[in-house]
């Protein structure tokens, strides 16, 4: 047989076959954030909620404002506040059983406190006497995080662990509109969707990362549609909505808890104040756009939705207000004092054991440290005056 | 070296790869620990690209021999969660250059993890890296990387040469409560030694240098793949009339300053050799530590035969790049010796 006769009887054999793997319609998010305060679903929420969400909003709102005057008067390094961002912080903190961890970037010490970590422990690290102040086992709080979206990795891993040895643990993972574009926030949503880990993604979408805006972030339609190309559910929420964020992470924390795998949750908000202390936000927003979102501020929402319930008496205010002042107090007060350093602790914990030449290094300081001591005490007994008794 | 063991009568010692004898310390280490986890890229059903981890998911199950997209900042990220609560991961990096991706996790929390919470959170973490060149790999898989860990202060930076100690090492750092980078000389992965796997080698703790070979002219101070560089080197110095010590670092970090320095003491004449380059790289500072320990002692400047400063080359033109016995007899040439007279 030839190769001419052989044309004709060539029968290529079929690709195979093709289906998607998994249906993205239940993953897309809504078109329009969620909401609850101001819609019919308002009358729902339980008042018990609705009066706890405000008394901490209210005092989160008196922590943003006393940290940043601390850091004014030079007694914090410098303070990210997330003025404006108090529903998606309380509400993070809320939805977490004890068991559970969260994992915070830099702005989210509201979270943190709400948590149940002391305030200046989770102010450790702005006021710049360590890192993490806190022990990050005692309320399961994580370190907050600089490096964005580095945090996010570590809340798969920890969640894929407590699933693999058995325990009913969810990690919830904070992280910005900005952190959004770096690598580790997409390596973290691929593993925690293929391993199915607990996890709940929380971004807060605020408007900036520092001064970008979200259109030279992405392109995405939102950044809750991003999940979908994971194979996990994406959520869009008004973040200034106590109650739908709230209700929103509950259902994630629920579903992932359930053995569901991961839910990325965007939440609209806006950061009212600059980024940071060093920050001059005139730069490159307008006046009109931040009155805006004031219109649309997490407290006031609230609180216009207790007052038409008949929620918030005279007594519930003044508790509300006695409370948050008593915090500020607190903060005023044992920020004001100068935390105690022992230089020697830099070499403490860099491994379980220094290492001969860290061993080598800590007695230079030591020495160092030492002679400066003796240097004082020579001026001091040279400025005493000659012969004065006491 | 096989025929060693016709000595010893009763021992099973027989030929074994330093690959063997890394999955052996695997295996142990996961049977004796629940909490030991292995993961990375193809270290599954695959045993890893050089089968380092061969058969360890089917003993021990998907759930501690894990196989992982392919994103080394996740690889490693996730198993500082998983250390977080508990667990003791063992990530595997398919090749030193391939490790880069996880740099930022590496240097951002695994090194500072400890420190950062005051050490309430220590990170129980090995990292596992094939690294150094010698195997004709084409671009990105021949990197010497060390330099680059050893700047990371909270790492702790081992690398076996010979079988026993890839054994010993690996268990030692997966004993360790402190992060590891465990870069494993991928060019001596089939080198043979007679070993027991039966009665493997007495686990150590991290941080001691060994004498492979007494000496008295000078010292050869390596590491990793430039050992049996070294050895053969001594071997043929002696047709110079030159003994030469040979020093096997094993950890870089701890730097083991008493071995490297009792040794040059006796010999009064120092070359450190390694296949990291030169500039920037870990013989500078070994140089300096040793000139500055035993400056008195030493009769010439402390010398490094390393790596060129250039990207690693393509594999035709490799050897020009790695130190061989040659480069290393010259610098011992060089070492002054008839100032001696």
């Amino acid at each position: 047989m030839t190769v001419l006769e052989q044309r004709g009887t060539y029968r290529p054999a079929p690709p195979p076959a093709w289906q998607p793997r998994t249906d993205p319609a239940p993953l897309l998010p809504d078109a329009e954030p969620y909401r609850v305060l101001g819609t019919g679903a308002a009358d729902r929420a339980d008042p018990g909620l609705l009066r706890t969400l405000h008394a901490r909003l209210v005092t989160g709102r008196r922590y943003n404002a006393q940290a940043t005057a601390l850091t004014r008067q030079g007694r914090l390094a410098v303070y990210p506040s997330s003025t404006g961002q108090e529903a998606c912080e309380v509400a993070a903190a809320l939805v977490l059983a004890d068991r559970d961890w969260l994992f915070p970037s830099y702005r989210d010490t509201l979270a943190v406190i709400t948590r149940g970590v002391d305030p200046v422990q989770a102010l450790t690290l702005l006021r710049g006497d360590w890192h993490t102040g806190y022990d990050p086992y005692e309320h399961r709080v994580a370190p907050l995080s600089t490096p964005l979206a580095t945090q996010l990795p570590h809340a798969v891993g920890l969640a894929h662990a407590a699933r693999l040895r058995g325990d009913d643990v969810v990690a919830l993972a904070m992280v910005g509109d900005g952190g959004t574009s770096e690598g580790d926030f997409h390596e973290a949503l691929n593993f925690a969707a293929v391993q199915r880990a607990p996890v709940v993604f929380l971004v807060q979408n605020n408007g900036f990362a520092i001064s970008v805006p979200l259109a030279k972030q992405t392109a995405a339609p939102s950044l809750a549609h991003k999940a979908v190309g994971y194979g996990m559910p994406g959520r869009l929420v008004d973040g200034n909505d106590a109650v739908a964020v709230h209700e929103v992470l509950s259902d994630a924390v629920r579903h992932a808890r359930a053995g569901g795998g991961p839910v990325l949750v965007e939440a609209v908000t806006y950061r009212l104040e600059a980024h940071t202390n060093a920050d001059d936000a005139t730069r490159y927003r307008g006046d009109a756009e931040v009155e805006t979102w004031r219109g649309h501020d997490p407290v006031d929402l609230l609180e216009r939705e207790l007052t038409r319930r008949g929620l918030l008496d005279e007594d519930a205010r003044r508790a509300v207000r006695e409370e948050s002042e008593a915090l500020a107090a607190d903060l005023r007060a044992r920020l004001h004092e100068d935390p105690v350093l022992d230089p020697m602790d830099l070499f403490a914990h860099v491994y379980a054991e220094p290492t001969p030449h860290l061993r080598e290094q800590r007695e230079l300081l030591r020495a160092e440290l030492a002679a400066e001591a003796e240097a004082n005490a020579d001026a001091e007994a040279q400025a005493a005056p000659e012969g004065a008794t006491r | 070296m096989t025929t060693a063991t016709a000595a010893g009568a009763a021992t099973a010692a027989r030929p074994a790869t330093l690959a063997q004898a890394l999955t052996r310390a695997l295996r142990d280490a996961m049977a004796a620990d629940p909490a030991v986890h292995v993961l990375g890229e193809d270290v599954g059903a695959l045993g890893g690209v050089f089968r380092v981890t061969d058969g360890l998911a089917a003993e021990f199950g998907e759930d501690r021999c894990t196989d992982t997209p392919l994103a080394e900042a996740g690889i490693l990220g996730t198993a500082v969660g998983m250390a977080m609560y508990g667990l003791r991961p063992v990530v595997e990096m398919q090749f030193d250059a391939f490790a880069y991706p996880a740099f930022e996790q590496l240097v951002s929390h695994v090194a500072r993890m400890r420190n950062r919470t005051r050490g309430a959170m220590p990170l129980p973490l090995t990292i596992r890296i094939p690294y150094g060149g010698g195997i004709g790999g084409v671009e990105h898989h021949s990197d010497s990387s060390e330099a680059y860990y050893m700047a990371t202060p909270g790492l702790h930076v081992v690398t076996p040469a010979t079988v026993a100690d890839a054994y010993g090492l690996l268990r030692a750092a997966i004993a360790s409560d402190d992060p590891v980078v465990f870069l494993e000389p991928k060019r001596l992965y089939w080198s043979k030694d007679a070993w027991d796997p039966e009665e493997p080698t007495p686990v150590e703790p991290v941080g001691r240098a060994v004498v492979r070979r007494p000496g008295r002219s000078a010292t050869l101070v390596t590491y990793g793949p430039s050992l049996p560089v070294c050895l053969e080197a001594a071997e043929a110095a002696r047709a110079e009339g030159w003994d030469l010590e040979v020093v096997d670092l094993r950890s870089l970090v701890p730097f083991d300053d008493e071995t490297v320095c009792a040794s040059v003491r006796r010999t009064g004449r120092a070359v450190v050799v390694h296949e990291s380059g030169s500039f920037g790289g870990p013989g500078g500072e070994i140089a300096a530590r040793v000139t500055e320990r035993c400056f008195h002692h030493l009769e010439a400047p402390v010398l490094r035969v390393a790596g060129l400063d250039i990207p690693y080359p393509p594999p035709m033109l490799e050897r020009h790049h790695l130190p061989g016995v040659d480069r290393v007899l010259d610098a011992v040439g060089r070492l002054q010796w008839e100032a001696e007279s």
